[in-house]
């Protein structure tokens, strides 16, 4: 029989799983929220530039017509379009309601929203907070989060960190295990349905702008317990990012919304102060190729010319830099539109990017890829649900800049009526006493006994270090199948040193060694399905870019990647994707209305 | 307009350096010391010192010991979660450079402590749940009649918005409440709260039911408990002007107190 008091778990606490929580608490149930951080603190604050809205208030004619197109064309038309024009429309009244919850965002003279331009369309569509829209959009849901936790509506478990899910003998997703990060207890949380928000991947690139947090790791044991996952080649690089030892910090795509020009002098090598190279000394390349839309063509493109150029030995000082030029603009208009990520810059390269040029080169940022959904957010085991940049649905092949904070917060509106009305309408029958719970709890522990009791050779963060140069070198902006290839024997054999791993940590209390450990196998995991997806697909399209098969091949490859676990290595499918509201046509941005 | 000063680099760096931690296997156990010598390298910050260390965590001595645990996320200074206190500074190591620290000391050791406020989880490890209670406390959100679309917000005029997004900063990080003298177990809520209660009350929605912030800030741990030391101000990473929230919210709470029963 169904029951009346539901019970919904939400794994990860940024903006989809935090909008997610909201719904269902203003719903009126309960919702057991885990994260392996403080909810404030996840990786949702780093978005600096905006979320895209056709709130049209610059009489410019945007529509949410408009906002859906420029989308999928962005996407290269590998995005299911339906999904996709539910939440163009939905993005104005989601921005509206963020502006009731009392986000800052920047206002006009008349006191309404203002709206900034962003990569990939010709409308002033992004709403901003600063830069830091992410954070503000984040607190924003944190704090009515806060207020359900208040009423007992949500309760929070922090510090926690989904291992496995817990899956009946018909693979009915019935709850989940996770751990302690202090404790390494492990406890099963009973569910009707399970909403994975747990963000991206990016560490499986060793360095990327995401969050240390950001492993991809309940993602992939989901993956590895039969859920289909997606398109796993599309991974965005950041076409500004500031390298660092530690990460790639991003440099958001508003600096370039705001005016700023990418360029490189035209002398190799040219050892001048760049403000002493004149005007006609400088190869503003993108705005040469492109004079449509400039500086602000989509990330793919502008990605892959940086890098061209700097792999053409064009780069600032020979090195992998191209500069982003904002002192042409007054230092008090930057402060106030850009202040929050140009200080961020100067903090850690310690020059004012007001008065002197930046130095940027790509960075791993976002992947378009992620657990399989349909339209209601629905992965292919029933009870489990996913939204956010760990779903694969809205971006195709290319995410467009200040779409992501939209999407996330449209899955989690999305997916959360869709798990309230699954889990009124399942029977739980026996599984709170059949003891699935015990089953999967124990063999959790299993897992865990085994990491601490290793004692071999092999260091995990060596390990760690080593699958992110292979991916970063060999799987990101220009891919060879040949060296795909042999990426994938790599992380073969990285899993087989793993299992020589010894965690080197005598004090199990709040180790980061045992988490990490499983973080590692599950990255290694899901790092084959992006290889093997991208060695599979021999095209080009959007942020994967084979120069041996330079074109979009709609012929063979308008269609989503499919991959399902097996021990020997992921099994790929192909499913067609629903175009049935845009007509696929050719991504040129080189022409078109000039950029008012 | 301030002129453009360019920041002074160290010019002549040390070959290697030294990471001094204060380590502490969980909140029960004594608090010990051990030292560790790195490469120096170029543009590295605390945590990838950190990092270095962890992959191969000996001491100075040759010593083998536990990889020493800390928090870290965004590394971008905008998480708050890798605060520690450094060579006797409390900030987040994220944005300490290796290159500054040793350039300010003059020496080419460093200091690394746990937050001194909060619980000590392991090492530079802190519990800051508290901080998070503080903003129950002060009803820091905004009543919503619900989530479903009601069109916009109200017209704010930038100003109120640009003063609203200073406050709106605040990434609970810690370091205001470090540094007050004040602030020590329940005794006073501090800064962070005052300042989050500040933005909400500022709000023209918010406002409505600003009794109720300035209710959770009149109690025995309440704002009174403000010593004037404004060293909240000085250590804020996001340069939030946490003194003019006490000065205001204060201010609010004695109009409250004088002209509130008029409303009753």
């Amino acid at each position: 029989m169904a029951s009346t008091n539901l019970k919904i778990a939400i794994v990860g606490g940024g903006l989809a799983g935090l909008a997610a929580a909201m719904k269902i608490a203003e719903a009126g149930h309960e919702v057991d929220l885990i994260s392996v951080v403080p909810v404030k603190r996840s990786h949702s604050v780093c978005a600096q530039g905006g979320i895209n809205g056709a709130v049209n208030t610059k009489g410019e004619g945007d529509s949410p017509a408009k906002h859906l197109d420029d989308t999928v064309y962005g996407g290269d038309f590998l995005a299911n379009q339906p999904p996709v024009k539910r939440m163009t429309d939905m993005a104005p009244e989601i921005i509206y309601l963020f502006d009731r919850m009392g986000v800052p965002f920047s206002r006009t003279k008349e006191g309404l929203l203002d709206f900034r331009r962003f990569g990939g369309t010709l409308h002033h569509r992004t709403a901003f907070a600063g830069a830091s829209t992410g954070q503000q959009l984040l607190y924003a849901l944190d704090e009515q989060v806060r207020k359900w936790e208040t009423q007992g509506k949500v309760n929070k478990y922090e510090g926690w960190e989904m291992l496995s899910l817990v899956l009946d003998d018909h693979q009915v997703c019935r709850g989940l295990i996770a751990m302690d990060l202090r404790s390494l207890e492990l406890k099963a949380f009973q569910a009707d349905a399970v909403i994975i928000a747990t963000g991206g991947p990016g560490l499986i690139f060793g360095k990327s702008t995401n969050s240390m947090t950001c492993t991809g790791s309940a993602v992939s044991t989901c993956y590895q317990q039969g859920a289909r996952y997606a398109n796993g080649e599309f991974i965005q690089v950041h076409p500004t990012s500031i390298p660092g030892e530690d990460k790639l910090r991003l440099m958001s795509e508003s600096a370039r919304g705001e005016g700023g020009r990418v360029w490189v002098p035209k002398i190799d090598g040219d050892s001048r102060d760049p403000k002493d190279i004149p005007e006609g000394e400088r190869w503003y390349f993108l705005e040469e190729k492109y004079p449509a839309y400039g500086n602000l063509v989509p990330r793919d493109i502008a990605t892959r010319e940086i890098f061209q150029v700097c792999l053409e030995g064009h780069g600032v000082a020979g090195e992998n830099q191209v500069y982003l030029d904002l002192t042409h603009i007054p230092a008090e208009t930057l402060t106030r539109k850009l202040g929050a990520i140009l200080e961020i810059y100067e903090m850690f390269v310690g020059d004012d990017p007001r008065y002197v040029p930046m130095r940027i080169f790509p960075g791993v940022h976002y992947s378009m890829g992620g657990l399989w959904v349909d339209f209601e957010q629905r992965t292919n085991i029933p009870g489990l649900f996913a939204a956010g940049e760990c779903d694969y649905s809205i971006h195709g092949a290319n995410r467009l800049g200040a779409n992501s904070l939209v999407s996330c917060v449209y899955g989690g509106f999305v997916a959360a009526p869709a798990a309230v009305e699954y889990a009124k309408n399942v029977d739980r029958g026996n599984t709170e006493s059949n003891g699935i719970h015990d089953a999967e709890l124990r063999r959790q522990q299993e897992i865990n006994a085994s990491i601490i009791s290793n004692e071999g050779d092999e260091n995990q963060y060596k390990l760690h270090e080593e699958m992110g140069k292979w991916m970063t070198d060999n799987v990101t902006v220009v891919r060879y199948n040949d060296r795909l290839k042999a990426t994938d024997e790599k992380l073969l054999e990285l899993q087989n040193r793993f299992k020589r791993i010894s965690i080197n940590d005598s004090n199990l209390w709040a180790t980061q060694a045992v988490p990490h450990a499983r973080q590692l196998w599950n990255m290694l995991q899901l790092a084959r399905v992006i290889t093997l997806g991208a060695l599979n697909r021999n095209e080009s399209r959007g942020a994967h870019y084979k120069p041996d098969f330079p074109d979009r091949d709609d012929d063979n490859y308008l269609k989503t990647t499919i991959a399902e676990y097996s021990e020997e290595a992921p099994v790929f499918s192909y499913e067609p994707v629903d175009v049935s509201l845009v007509e696929p046509r050719k991504r040129d941005y080189s022409k078109g209305k000039a950029a008012k | 307009m301030t002129a453009h000063v360019e920041k002074k680099r160290l010019e002549d760096p040390p070959a290697k350096f030294k990471l001094r931690i204060q380590r502490r296997d969980n909140e029960d156990a004594q608090v010990r010391w051990e030292t560790f010598e790195l490469a120096y390298r170029r543009n590295l910050n605390v945590i990838s010192a950190l990092m270095d260390v962890r992959k191969n965590p000996v001491t100075i001595e040759g010593k083998q010991t536990t990889p020493p645990v800390w928090d870290m996320s965004c590394l971008e200074q905008v998480c708050g979660i890798c605060t520690m206190v450094i060579d006797g500074r409390v900030r987040q190591s994220c944005s300490a450079l290796i290159d500054d620290l040793l350039l300010e000391s003059g020496n080419d050791s460093i200091t690394l402590q746990p937050m001194s406020k909060f619980p000590n989880v392991r090492d530079l490890v802190v519990d800051r749940s508290r901080m998070f209670e503080h903003l129950q406390q002060v009803h820091a959100w905004i009543e919503l009649d619900g989530t479903y679309d009601l069109g916009p917000g109200p017209q704010i005029s930038n100003e109120t918005a640009q003063e609203r997004y200073a406050y709106s900063r605040c990434m609970t990080c810690g370091c205001c409440l470090e540094a007050c003298p004040q602030y020590d177990d329940d005794e006073y809520i501090g800064p962070q709260a005052i300042a989050q209660a500040r933005l909400f009350n500022m709000h023209p929605v918010g406002k409505m039911d600003s009794d109720e912030r300035l209710n959770g800030l009149m109690g025995n741990d309440g704002i009174t408990n403000c010593g004037n030391a404004q060293n909240c101000v000085q250590v804020c990473p996001m340069s939030i002007p946490l003194t003019r929230a006490i000065y205001e919210t204060n201010r609010d709470i004695t109009v409250n107190a004088l002209f509130g029963w008029l409303r009753k």
